[in-house]
Protein backbone atom coordinates (compact mmCIF):
# COMPACT_ATOMS: atom_id res chain seq x y z
CA UNK A 1 0.00 0.00 0.00
CA UNK A 2 1.62 3.65 -1.08
CA UNK A 3 1.87 5.41 1.78
CA UNK A 4 3.68 8.42 -0.01
CA UNK A 5 2.00 10.06 -3.45
CA UNK A 6 3.93 12.54 -5.12
CA UNK A 7 2.21 13.89 -8.29
CA UNK A 8 3.56 16.50 -10.69
CA UNK A 9 5.58 17.97 -7.43
CA UNK A 10 6.47 21.74 -7.92
CA UNK A 11 8.16 24.24 -6.22
CA UNK A 12 9.16 27.78 -7.45
CA UNK A 13 10.99 30.61 -5.31
CA UNK A 14 10.81 33.76 -5.93
CA UNK A 15 13.83 35.58 -4.93
CA UNK A 16 15.37 38.75 -5.40
CA UNK A 17 17.26 39.82 -8.63
CA UNK A 18 20.23 42.23 -7.81
CA UNK A 19 22.68 42.94 -9.74
CA UNK A 20 26.19 43.40 -8.12
CA UNK A 21 28.16 47.25 -7.36
CA UNK A 22 26.73 50.47 -5.94
CA UNK A 23 24.74 50.84 -9.03
CA UNK A 24 22.90 47.67 -8.77
CA UNK A 25 22.50 48.19 -5.21
CA UNK A 26 20.82 51.55 -5.86
CA UNK A 27 18.38 49.72 -8.21
CA UNK A 28 17.58 47.12 -6.39
CA UNK A 29 16.51 49.37 -2.90
CA UNK A 30 14.38 51.61 -5.33
CA UNK A 31 13.17 49.17 -7.72
CA UNK A 32 13.93 45.96 -6.43
CA UNK A 33 13.46 43.19 -8.95
CA UNK A 34 12.36 39.31 -8.28
CA UNK A 35 12.56 36.59 -10.11
CA UNK A 36 11.21 32.71 -10.28
CA UNK A 37 13.56 29.82 -9.39
CA UNK A 38 11.86 26.56 -9.62
CA UNK A 39 13.73 24.57 -7.19
CA UNK A 40 11.10 21.25 -8.13
CA UNK A 41 9.76 20.36 -11.00
CA UNK A 42 6.99 17.69 -12.12
CA UNK A 43 8.16 15.46 -9.55
CA UNK A 44 5.93 12.37 -9.30
CA UNK A 45 6.71 8.93 -7.25
CA UNK A 46 5.35 6.78 -4.55
CA UNK A 47 6.33 4.69 -1.89
CA UNK A 48 5.23 2.01 -0.15
CA UNK A 49 4.98 1.19 3.49
CA UNK A 50 7.66 0.44 5.05
CA UNK A 51 10.13 1.09 2.22
CA UNK A 52 13.45 2.44 2.40
CA UNK A 53 14.00 5.13 0.15
CA UNK A 54 17.26 6.93 -0.68
CA UNK A 55 16.76 10.28 -1.89
CA UNK A 56 20.38 11.04 -4.60
CA UNK A 57 20.97 14.19 -5.74
CA UNK A 58 23.64 16.99 -5.45
CA UNK A 59 23.86 20.17 -3.61
CA UNK A 60 21.01 22.25 -4.77
CA UNK A 61 19.21 19.02 -6.77
CA UNK A 62 16.31 19.80 -5.07
CA UNK A 63 15.67 16.91 -1.86
CA UNK A 64 15.60 19.27 0.57
CA UNK A 65 12.89 21.79 -0.85
CA UNK A 66 11.23 17.93 -1.91
CA UNK A 67 11.10 16.54 1.83
CA UNK A 68 9.76 20.02 3.18
CA UNK A 69 6.50 19.83 0.99
CA UNK A 70 6.44 15.85 1.82
CA UNK A 71 6.82 17.16 5.62
CA UNK A 72 3.87 19.84 5.32
CA UNK A 73 6.71 22.91 5.65
CA UNK A 74 6.27 24.69 2.42
CA UNK A 75 3.27 24.62 0.32
CA UNK A 76 3.58 23.50 -3.01
CA UNK A 77 3.48 25.23 -5.99
CA UNK A 78 2.13 22.72 -8.06
CA UNK A 79 0.73 18.97 -8.38
CA UNK A 80 -0.41 16.68 -5.05
CA UNK A 81 1.23 15.34 -2.47
CA UNK A 82 -0.41 13.04 0.49
CA UNK A 83 1.54 11.23 3.23
CA UNK A 84 -0.25 8.67 5.32
CA UNK A 85 -3.56 9.61 3.76
CA UNK A 86 -2.74 13.19 4.29
CA UNK A 87 -2.53 16.87 2.51
CA UNK A 88 0.86 17.83 4.27
CA UNK A 89 0.45 21.31 4.48
CA UNK A 90 -2.71 21.21 6.19
CA UNK A 91 -0.56 20.03 9.06
CA UNK A 92 -3.20 18.25 11.03
CA UNK A 93 -2.22 17.02 14.21
CA UNK A 94 -2.87 13.22 13.34
CA UNK A 95 -0.84 13.85 10.26
CA UNK A 96 1.75 15.37 12.69
CA UNK A 97 1.58 12.71 14.84
CA UNK A 98 2.48 10.27 12.29
CA UNK A 99 5.68 11.50 10.99
CA UNK A 100 8.83 13.13 11.97
CA UNK A 101 11.95 14.50 10.00
CA UNK A 102 15.02 14.75 11.57
CA UNK A 103 17.68 17.75 9.68
CA UNK A 104 21.35 16.50 10.33
CA UNK A 105 22.43 20.43 10.65
CA UNK A 106 19.24 21.13 12.54
CA UNK A 107 18.91 20.46 16.10
CA UNK A 108 15.48 20.79 18.04
CA UNK A 109 16.93 19.66 21.45
CA UNK A 110 17.51 22.71 23.75
CA UNK A 111 20.88 23.63 23.71
CA UNK A 112 21.50 24.30 27.28
CA UNK A 113 19.74 21.92 29.01
CA UNK A 114 20.12 17.97 28.92
CA UNK A 115 17.75 15.83 26.40
CA UNK A 116 15.79 14.53 28.70
CA UNK A 117 14.23 17.96 29.33
CA UNK A 118 13.69 18.37 25.70
CA UNK A 119 12.64 14.54 25.76
CA UNK A 120 9.79 15.57 28.02
CA UNK A 121 8.51 18.61 26.44
CA UNK A 122 8.12 15.94 23.20
CA UNK A 123 6.26 13.16 25.57
CA UNK A 124 3.82 15.93 26.97
CA UNK A 125 3.23 17.97 23.12
CA UNK A 126 2.41 14.29 21.78
CA UNK A 127 0.45 12.86 24.59
CA UNK A 128 2.45 10.20 25.77
CA UNK A 129 2.07 9.28 29.31
CA UNK A 130 5.38 9.77 31.84
CA UNK A 131 5.56 5.89 32.44
CA UNK A 132 5.17 5.34 28.69
CA UNK A 133 7.50 7.59 27.83
CA UNK A 134 9.93 6.49 30.00
CA UNK A 135 9.87 3.25 28.91
CA UNK A 136 10.40 4.12 24.89
CA UNK A 137 13.26 6.56 26.09
CA UNK A 138 14.77 3.49 28.16
CA UNK A 139 13.94 1.19 24.59
CA UNK A 140 15.54 3.69 22.12
CA UNK A 141 18.62 4.76 24.36
CA UNK A 142 19.30 1.38 24.42
CA UNK A 143 19.43 0.93 20.62
CA UNK A 144 21.12 3.80 20.02
CA UNK A 145 23.77 3.50 22.88
CA UNK A 146 22.68 6.19 25.09
CA UNK A 147 23.21 6.40 29.04
CA UNK A 148 24.11 9.48 30.68
CA UNK A 149 24.59 11.60 27.65
CA UNK A 150 20.44 12.11 28.26
CA UNK A 151 21.46 14.01 31.58
CA UNK A 152 24.49 15.84 30.29
CA UNK A 153 23.68 19.81 28.87
CA UNK A 154 23.44 18.82 24.73
CA UNK A 155 26.15 21.34 24.37
CA UNK A 156 28.50 19.25 26.40
CA UNK A 157 27.97 16.54 23.79
CA UNK A 158 29.95 15.30 20.76
CA UNK A 159 28.47 15.44 17.95
CA UNK A 160 27.68 11.98 17.29
CA UNK A 161 25.88 11.92 21.00
CA UNK A 162 23.86 14.74 20.14
CA UNK A 163 22.81 13.16 16.78
CA UNK A 164 21.43 10.01 18.15
CA UNK A 165 19.67 12.39 21.15
CA UNK A 166 18.24 13.82 18.03
CA UNK A 167 17.20 10.26 16.78
CA UNK A 168 15.86 9.41 20.27
CA UNK A 169 13.62 13.06 20.28
CA UNK A 170 12.55 12.67 16.69
CA UNK A 171 11.20 8.90 17.38
CA UNK A 172 9.98 9.35 20.70
CA UNK A 173 5.94 9.40 19.22
CA UNK A 174 7.16 5.87 17.21
CA UNK A 175 6.46 7.79 13.69
CA UNK A 176 5.44 5.61 10.96
CA UNK A 177 6.86 7.59 8.45
CA UNK A 178 10.49 8.83 8.85
CA UNK A 179 12.11 12.08 6.60
CA UNK A 180 15.63 11.82 7.57
CA UNK A 181 17.61 14.69 5.76
CA UNK A 182 21.73 13.91 6.03
CA UNK A 183 21.10 12.27 9.29
CA UNK A 184 24.52 11.03 9.62
CA UNK A 185 26.48 14.37 8.35
CA UNK A 186 29.47 15.50 9.91
CA UNK A 187 29.52 12.32 12.08
CA UNK A 188 32.79 9.71 11.82
CA UNK A 189 33.06 6.38 10.42
CA UNK A 190 31.88 4.85 13.58
CA UNK A 191 28.90 6.86 14.46
CA UNK A 192 27.74 6.98 11.03
CA UNK A 193 27.88 2.67 10.96
CA UNK A 194 25.64 3.04 14.57
CA UNK A 195 23.32 5.61 13.48
CA UNK A 196 22.60 3.76 10.10
CA UNK A 197 22.82 0.33 12.32
CA UNK A 198 20.01 2.00 14.46
CA UNK A 199 17.99 2.83 11.77
CA UNK A 200 17.97 -0.81 9.98
CA UNK A 201 16.78 -2.00 12.78
CA UNK A 202 14.24 0.70 14.25
CA UNK A 203 12.71 -0.30 10.45
CA UNK A 204 12.66 -3.97 11.17
CA UNK A 205 11.01 -3.58 14.33
CA UNK A 206 8.69 -0.39 13.83
CA UNK A 207 8.00 -1.15 9.73
CA UNK A 208 8.22 2.30 9.43
CA UNK A 209 8.86 3.73 5.80
CA UNK A 210 12.00 5.96 5.83
CA UNK A 211 13.13 8.18 3.11
CA UNK A 212 16.03 9.27 3.20
CA UNK A 213 18.96 11.97 1.59
CA UNK A 214 22.56 11.52 2.31
CA UNK A 215 26.10 12.67 0.78
CA UNK A 216 27.31 9.48 2.45
CA UNK A 217 26.56 6.52 -0.17
CA UNK A 218 27.85 4.04 2.56
CA UNK A 219 24.31 5.15 4.03
CA UNK A 220 22.26 4.75 0.44
CA UNK A 221 23.91 1.44 0.53
CA UNK A 222 23.75 0.13 4.18
CA UNK A 223 19.87 1.13 4.17
CA UNK A 224 18.21 1.34 0.98
CA UNK A 225 17.16 -1.37 -1.74
CA UNK A 226 15.92 1.77 -3.59
CA UNK A 227 17.05 5.29 -4.77
CA UNK A 228 15.45 8.44 -6.18
CA UNK A 229 17.67 10.55 -7.99
CA UNK A 230 17.03 14.23 -8.83
CA UNK A 231 19.09 16.54 -10.48
CA UNK A 232 17.96 20.34 -11.36
CA UNK A 233 14.85 19.62 -9.42
CA UNK A 234 13.70 16.72 -11.53
CA UNK A 235 13.39 12.88 -11.43
CA UNK A 236 15.15 11.16 -13.44
CA UNK A 237 15.46 7.74 -12.07
CA UNK A 238 13.79 5.71 -9.57
CA UNK A 239 14.55 1.96 -9.10
CA UNK A 240 16.94 -0.60 -7.10
CA UNK A 241 20.62 1.26 -6.46
CA UNK A 242 21.61 -2.28 -8.23
CA UNK A 243 20.12 -1.36 -11.89
CA UNK A 244 21.49 2.50 -11.23
CA UNK A 245 24.95 1.17 -10.85
CA UNK A 246 24.33 -1.05 -13.89
CA UNK A 247 22.81 1.13 -16.18
CA UNK A 248 24.50 4.40 -15.41
CA UNK A 249 28.19 3.26 -14.28
CA UNK A 250 28.99 0.30 -17.32
CA UNK A 251 32.08 0.06 -15.48
CA UNK A 252 34.31 -1.69 -12.46
CA UNK A 253 37.51 -0.94 -10.86
CA UNK A 254 40.71 -3.03 -11.40
CA UNK A 255 43.04 -2.71 -9.19
CA UNK A 256 46.13 -4.18 -9.53
CA UNK A 257 49.73 -3.94 -7.52
CA UNK A 258 52.43 -4.14 -10.44
CA UNK A 259 56.22 -5.81 -10.33
CA UNK A 260 57.46 -2.31 -11.63
CA UNK A 261 56.29 1.43 -11.87
CA UNK A 262 54.92 2.33 -15.02
CA UNK A 263 54.31 5.57 -16.60
CA UNK A 264 50.38 6.60 -17.11
CA UNK A 265 51.29 6.47 -20.79
CA UNK A 266 51.91 2.86 -20.51
CA UNK A 267 47.72 1.98 -19.37
CA UNK A 268 46.57 3.19 -22.36
CA UNK A 269 44.28 1.58 -24.22
CA UNK A 270 43.57 -0.60 -20.73
CA UNK A 271 40.19 1.40 -19.91
CA UNK A 272 39.97 4.94 -17.68
CA UNK A 273 43.42 5.49 -15.71
CA UNK A 274 41.40 6.49 -12.65
CA UNK A 275 44.76 6.80 -10.64
CA UNK A 276 48.62 5.67 -10.73
CA UNK A 277 50.71 5.80 -7.02
CA UNK A 278 53.99 3.60 -7.48
CA UNK A 279 53.29 -0.08 -8.24
CA UNK A 280 49.71 0.30 -7.86
CA UNK A 281 47.44 1.47 -10.22
CA UNK A 282 43.90 1.75 -11.00
CA UNK A 283 41.72 1.38 -14.17
CA UNK A 284 38.16 1.60 -14.70
CA UNK A 285 37.25 -0.59 -17.44
CA UNK A 286 33.93 -1.08 -19.31
CA UNK A 287 32.29 -4.39 -18.21
CA UNK A 288 31.97 -5.59 -21.69
CA UNK A 289 35.66 -5.49 -22.29
CA UNK A 290 36.57 -6.92 -18.51
CA UNK A 291 37.72 -10.01 -19.38
CA UNK A 292 39.81 -8.99 -22.38
CA UNK A 293 41.43 -5.92 -20.49
CA UNK A 294 42.37 -8.78 -17.28
CA UNK A 295 43.89 -11.10 -19.78
CA UNK A 296 45.79 -8.44 -21.61
CA UNK A 297 47.26 -6.52 -18.77
CA UNK A 298 48.00 -9.94 -17.50
CA UNK A 299 50.15 -10.58 -20.24
CA UNK A 300 51.68 -7.12 -20.11
CA UNK A 301 52.57 -6.60 -16.91
CA UNK A 302 53.83 -8.25 -14.25
CA UNK A 303 50.97 -8.05 -11.84
CA UNK A 304 51.85 -9.04 -7.92
CA UNK A 305 47.75 -9.09 -7.29
CA UNK A 306 44.50 -7.75 -9.04
CA UNK A 307 41.15 -7.19 -7.39
CA UNK A 308 37.89 -6.17 -9.49
CA UNK A 309 35.29 -4.19 -7.51
CA UNK A 310 32.30 -2.09 -7.81
CA UNK A 311 33.39 2.11 -8.44
CA UNK A 312 31.83 4.04 -5.15
CA UNK A 313 28.73 5.17 -5.28
CA UNK A 314 29.56 8.33 -4.50
CA UNK A 315 32.25 8.42 -7.72
CA UNK A 316 29.18 7.52 -10.34
CA UNK A 317 26.59 10.12 -9.04
CA UNK A 318 29.66 12.59 -9.26
CA UNK A 319 30.65 11.29 -12.86
CA UNK A 320 27.21 10.97 -13.97
CA UNK A 321 26.37 15.06 -12.74
CA UNK A 322 29.79 16.45 -13.98
CA UNK A 323 29.62 14.52 -16.78
CA UNK A 324 26.21 16.24 -17.58
CA UNK A 325 24.98 12.44 -18.69
CA UNK A 326 21.29 13.37 -17.04
CA UNK A 327 20.69 16.75 -19.19
CA UNK B 1 -7.75 18.90 30.34
CA UNK B 2 -5.07 16.92 32.36
CA UNK B 3 -3.32 16.61 29.00
CA UNK B 4 -3.27 20.20 28.48
CA UNK B 5 -2.56 21.19 32.26
CA UNK B 6 0.60 18.39 32.95
CA UNK B 7 2.04 19.99 28.98
CA UNK B 8 1.93 23.30 30.30
CA UNK B 9 3.19 22.47 33.64
CA UNK B 10 6.09 20.91 31.39
CA UNK B 11 6.45 23.47 29.18
CA UNK B 12 6.73 26.25 32.30
CA UNK B 13 9.65 24.21 34.37
CA UNK B 14 11.89 23.45 31.22
CA UNK B 15 11.28 26.96 30.30
CA UNK B 16 12.55 27.97 33.51
CA UNK B 17 15.33 25.79 33.94
CA UNK B 18 16.06 27.20 30.56
CA UNK B 19 15.48 30.85 31.33
CA UNK B 20 18.13 29.90 34.91
CA UNK B 21 20.90 29.47 33.24
CA UNK B 22 20.94 33.09 31.67
CA UNK B 23 19.73 34.57 34.95
CA UNK B 24 22.44 37.07 35.04
CA UNK B 25 21.48 38.41 31.71
CA UNK B 26 17.71 38.53 33.25
CA UNK B 27 19.42 40.56 36.28
CA UNK B 28 20.29 42.78 33.70
CA UNK B 29 17.51 43.37 31.83
CA UNK B 30 15.35 43.59 35.17
CA UNK B 31 18.04 46.74 35.54
CA UNK B 32 17.72 47.54 32.18
CA UNK B 33 13.94 48.65 32.64
CA UNK B 34 14.21 51.56 35.51
CA UNK B 35 12.99 54.11 32.83
CA UNK B 36 9.68 54.45 35.32
CA UNK B 37 11.95 54.80 38.33
CA UNK B 38 14.52 57.69 36.09
CA UNK B 39 10.92 59.36 35.54
CA UNK B 40 10.17 59.32 38.95
CA UNK B 41 13.09 61.47 40.33
CA UNK B 42 12.31 63.98 37.35
CA UNK B 43 8.98 63.67 38.20
CA UNK B 44 9.72 64.50 41.72
CA UNK B 45 11.13 68.20 41.12
CA UNK B 46 7.90 70.42 42.96
CA UNK B 47 7.80 72.92 39.71
CA UNK B 48 7.32 69.57 37.54
CA UNK B 49 5.10 67.68 40.34
CA UNK B 50 2.93 71.02 40.19
CA UNK B 51 1.30 70.27 36.68
CA UNK B 52 0.28 67.13 37.51
CA UNK B 53 -3.10 66.47 39.83
CA UNK B 54 -1.22 63.84 41.93
CA UNK B 55 -0.04 64.41 45.05
CA UNK B 56 4.14 63.51 45.72
CA UNK B 57 3.37 60.18 47.39
CA UNK B 58 0.49 59.16 44.56
CA UNK B 59 3.56 60.20 41.87
CA UNK B 60 5.92 58.01 43.46
CA UNK B 61 3.28 54.96 43.81
CA UNK B 62 2.51 55.39 40.25
CA UNK B 63 6.00 54.73 39.02
CA UNK B 64 7.40 52.36 41.31
CA UNK B 65 4.01 50.31 40.26
CA UNK B 66 4.69 51.10 36.39
CA UNK B 67 8.12 49.66 37.19
CA UNK B 68 6.78 46.74 38.45
CA UNK B 69 4.25 46.68 35.36
CA UNK B 70 7.17 47.41 32.93
CA UNK B 71 9.21 44.33 34.58
CA UNK B 72 6.20 42.00 34.10
CA UNK B 73 5.20 43.27 30.66
CA UNK B 74 8.25 42.95 28.82
CA UNK B 75 7.99 41.18 25.62
CA UNK B 76 10.46 39.66 22.99
CA UNK B 77 8.42 37.37 20.77
CA UNK B 78 9.82 39.32 17.87
CA UNK B 79 13.33 39.09 18.09
CA UNK B 80 13.11 35.60 18.81
CA UNK B 81 10.83 34.54 16.42
CA UNK B 82 13.35 36.14 13.38
CA UNK B 83 15.66 34.09 14.78
CA UNK B 84 13.90 30.79 14.95
CA UNK B 85 12.74 32.17 10.83
CA UNK B 86 16.18 32.36 9.73
CA UNK B 87 17.97 29.76 11.79
CA UNK B 88 15.63 27.20 10.72
CA UNK B 89 14.50 26.51 14.35
CA UNK B 90 10.64 27.11 13.47
CA UNK B 91 10.94 24.47 11.31
CA UNK B 92 10.84 21.28 13.95
CA UNK B 93 8.63 23.10 16.26
CA UNK B 94 6.24 23.52 12.77
CA UNK B 95 6.54 19.84 12.84
CA UNK B 96 4.47 19.54 16.12
CA UNK B 97 1.18 19.05 17.28
CA UNK B 98 1.43 22.47 18.98
CA UNK B 99 1.25 25.90 17.92
CA UNK B 100 5.19 27.48 18.14
CA UNK B 101 3.37 30.19 20.19
CA UNK B 102 3.11 28.31 22.86
CA UNK B 103 6.16 27.94 23.28
CA UNK B 104 7.21 31.38 23.12
CA UNK B 105 4.74 32.29 25.74
CA UNK B 106 5.70 29.19 27.99
CA UNK B 107 9.36 30.92 27.46
CA UNK B 108 7.79 34.54 28.44
CA UNK B 109 6.46 33.65 31.61
CA UNK B 110 9.53 31.54 32.65
CA UNK B 111 11.24 34.48 32.01
CA UNK B 112 9.01 36.29 34.52
CA UNK B 113 9.48 34.03 37.13
CA UNK B 114 13.24 34.22 37.00
CA UNK B 115 12.69 38.57 37.35
CA UNK B 116 10.92 38.02 40.31
CA UNK B 117 13.93 38.04 42.61
CA UNK B 118 15.52 41.02 40.73
CA UNK B 119 12.68 43.04 40.91
CA UNK B 120 11.41 42.39 44.30
CA UNK B 121 15.44 43.72 45.78
CA UNK B 122 14.96 46.55 43.02
CA UNK B 123 11.04 47.85 44.83
CA UNK B 124 12.54 47.26 48.60
CA UNK B 125 15.27 49.34 47.95
CA UNK B 126 13.38 51.91 46.44
CA UNK B 127 11.02 51.51 49.16
CA UNK B 128 13.81 51.65 51.96
CA UNK B 129 15.46 54.86 49.90
CA UNK B 130 11.72 56.25 50.96
CA UNK B 131 10.57 56.78 47.76
CA UNK B 132 7.03 57.49 48.72
CA UNK B 133 5.76 54.00 49.11
CA UNK B 134 3.97 54.80 52.24
CA UNK B 135 0.15 53.92 52.39
CA UNK B 136 0.23 51.28 50.23
CA UNK B 137 -3.37 49.92 48.71
CA UNK B 138 -4.50 46.76 50.29
CA UNK B 139 -3.48 43.05 49.18
CA UNK B 140 -6.80 43.30 47.16
CA UNK B 141 -5.67 45.72 45.24
CA UNK B 142 -2.66 44.10 44.82
CA UNK B 143 -4.28 40.88 43.73
CA UNK B 144 -6.42 42.66 41.51
CA UNK B 145 -3.21 44.60 40.07
CA UNK B 146 -1.25 41.48 39.28
CA UNK B 147 -4.04 39.95 37.48
CA UNK B 148 -4.52 42.80 35.30
CA UNK B 149 -0.99 43.03 34.83
CA UNK B 150 -0.82 39.41 33.08
CA UNK B 151 -3.69 40.56 31.07
CA UNK B 152 -1.58 43.65 30.01
CA UNK B 153 1.52 41.20 29.33
CA UNK B 154 -0.79 39.10 26.90
CA UNK B 155 -2.21 42.43 25.16
CA UNK B 156 1.70 43.04 24.59
CA UNK B 157 2.29 39.39 23.76
CA UNK B 158 -0.37 39.66 21.01
CA UNK B 159 0.52 43.28 19.29
CA UNK B 160 4.04 42.18 19.41
CA UNK B 161 2.40 38.67 17.44
CA UNK B 162 0.88 40.20 14.75
CA UNK B 163 3.46 42.38 13.95
CA UNK B 164 5.95 39.24 14.03
CA UNK B 165 4.15 37.67 11.50
CA UNK B 166 5.99 40.65 9.23
CA UNK B 167 8.96 38.07 9.69
CA UNK B 168 6.89 35.72 6.65
CA UNK B 169 7.60 38.60 4.42
CA UNK B 170 10.85 40.61 5.25
CA UNK B 171 13.86 39.08 7.03
CA UNK B 172 14.70 41.61 8.91
CA UNK B 173 11.08 42.39 10.71
CA UNK B 174 12.35 42.81 14.53
CA UNK B 175 13.05 46.61 12.99
CA UNK B 176 9.22 47.34 13.56
CA UNK B 177 9.05 46.15 16.71
CA UNK B 178 11.74 49.54 17.53
CA UNK B 179 9.00 52.03 15.85
CA UNK B 180 6.45 50.75 17.65
CA UNK B 181 8.84 51.56 20.97
CA UNK B 182 8.32 55.23 20.72
CA UNK B 183 4.63 55.33 20.58
CA UNK B 184 4.62 52.92 23.75
CA UNK B 185 6.93 54.79 25.67
CA UNK B 186 4.73 58.02 25.40
CA UNK B 187 1.27 56.88 25.33
CA UNK B 188 1.36 53.85 27.66
CA UNK B 189 2.22 55.92 30.59
CA UNK B 190 5.29 54.69 31.33
CA UNK B 191 7.11 58.67 30.52
CA UNK B 192 4.18 60.26 32.57
CA UNK B 193 0.69 59.90 33.92
CA UNK B 194 -1.77 59.99 31.30
CA UNK B 195 -3.29 62.81 33.73
CA UNK B 196 -0.15 64.88 33.13
CA UNK B 197 -0.93 64.82 29.35
CA UNK B 198 -2.59 67.33 27.18
CA UNK B 199 -6.89 66.49 26.68
CA UNK B 200 -5.55 65.93 22.98
CA UNK B 201 -2.94 63.84 23.43
CA UNK B 202 -4.94 61.99 26.20
CA UNK B 203 -7.75 61.21 23.56
CA UNK B 204 -4.74 59.78 21.07
CA UNK B 205 -3.27 57.53 23.66
CA UNK B 206 -6.93 56.00 24.47
CA UNK B 207 -7.61 55.41 20.82
CA UNK B 208 -4.49 53.02 20.63
CA UNK B 209 -4.69 49.46 22.84
CA UNK B 210 -0.85 51.25 24.82
CA UNK B 211 -2.36 53.31 28.20
CA UNK B 212 -3.93 49.49 28.76
CA UNK B 213 -0.23 47.90 28.98
CA UNK B 214 1.01 50.19 31.31
CA UNK B 215 -1.46 53.67 32.58
CA UNK B 216 -4.13 51.46 33.77
CA UNK B 217 -2.85 48.38 35.82
CA UNK B 218 -0.25 50.43 37.05
CA UNK B 219 -2.97 53.03 38.27
CA UNK B 220 -5.06 50.26 39.71
CA UNK B 221 -1.91 48.83 41.37
CA UNK B 222 -0.98 51.86 43.12
CA UNK B 223 -4.69 52.57 44.43
CA UNK B 224 -5.38 55.60 41.87
CA UNK B 225 -9.00 55.68 40.50
CA UNK B 226 -10.04 53.55 37.70
CA UNK B 227 -12.77 52.97 35.89
CA UNK B 228 -11.39 48.98 36.55
CA UNK B 229 -14.79 47.53 33.92
CA UNK B 230 -13.79 49.53 31.33
CA UNK B 231 -10.29 49.18 31.86
CA UNK B 232 -11.16 45.74 31.62
CA UNK B 233 -13.40 45.92 28.84
CA UNK B 234 -10.96 47.94 26.98
CA UNK B 235 -8.19 45.34 27.68
CA UNK B 236 -10.90 42.36 26.33
CA UNK B 237 -11.92 44.58 22.88
CA UNK B 238 -8.13 45.00 22.03
CA UNK B 239 -7.05 41.27 22.14
CA UNK B 240 -10.42 40.42 20.62
CA UNK B 241 -9.46 42.25 17.61
CA UNK B 242 -5.64 41.52 17.63
CA UNK B 243 -6.24 37.50 18.06
CA UNK B 244 -8.36 37.08 14.85
CA UNK B 245 -5.76 39.42 12.78
CA UNK B 246 -3.01 37.12 14.14
CA UNK B 247 -4.31 34.13 13.30
CA UNK B 248 -5.33 35.67 9.80
CA UNK B 249 -2.01 36.44 9.15
CA UNK B 250 -0.32 33.61 10.77
CA UNK B 251 -2.46 31.47 8.20
CA UNK B 252 -1.10 33.67 5.00
CA UNK B 253 2.14 33.46 6.56
CA UNK B 254 2.89 29.85 6.64
CA UNK B 255 2.12 29.76 2.76
CA UNK B 256 5.15 31.97 2.06
CA UNK B 257 7.29 30.49 4.58
CA UNK B 258 10.66 28.92 2.49
CA UNK B 259 11.64 26.53 5.67
CA UNK B 260 14.92 28.81 5.16
CA UNK B 261 18.17 27.40 7.17
CA UNK B 262 16.41 23.97 7.66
Amino acid sequence: MAIIRARGLGKCFRVADKQPGLGGTLRHFFARRLKDIPAVKDVSFTIESGEVVGFLGANGAGKTTTLKMLTGLIEPSAGEVEVAGYRPFRRQAAFLRTITLVMGQKQQLIWDLPPLDSLRVNAAVYGISEAEARRRIDELAEMLELGEELRRPVRKLSLGQRMKAELLAALLHRPSVLFLDEPTLGLDVNAQVRVREFLADYNRRTGATVLLTSHYMGDITALCQRVLLIHQGQLFYDGSLQELTQQLAPYREVCCDLGAVYPPEAFRGFGELESLAGHRVRLLVSRDQLTGTISRLLLTFPVLDLEVNDPPVEEIIGRLFREGAVA
Amino acid sequence: MNRTLRLARVLLSVQYAYMLEYRAEIALWALSGLLPLIMLALWSGAAAAADLSLSPAELSRYFLAAFVVRQFTVVWVIHVFEEDALQGRLSPYLLQPLHPFWRYLAAHIAEQATRVPFVLAIVLAVWLLGAGASGWPPPSTWLLGLLVIHLAFLLRFLLQSVITMACFWSERAAALDRLLLIPYLFLSGLVAPLEAFPPGLRRLAAATPFPSMVDFPARLLSGGEVDLLGGLATLAAWMALLLPLYLLLWRAGLRRYAAMGA
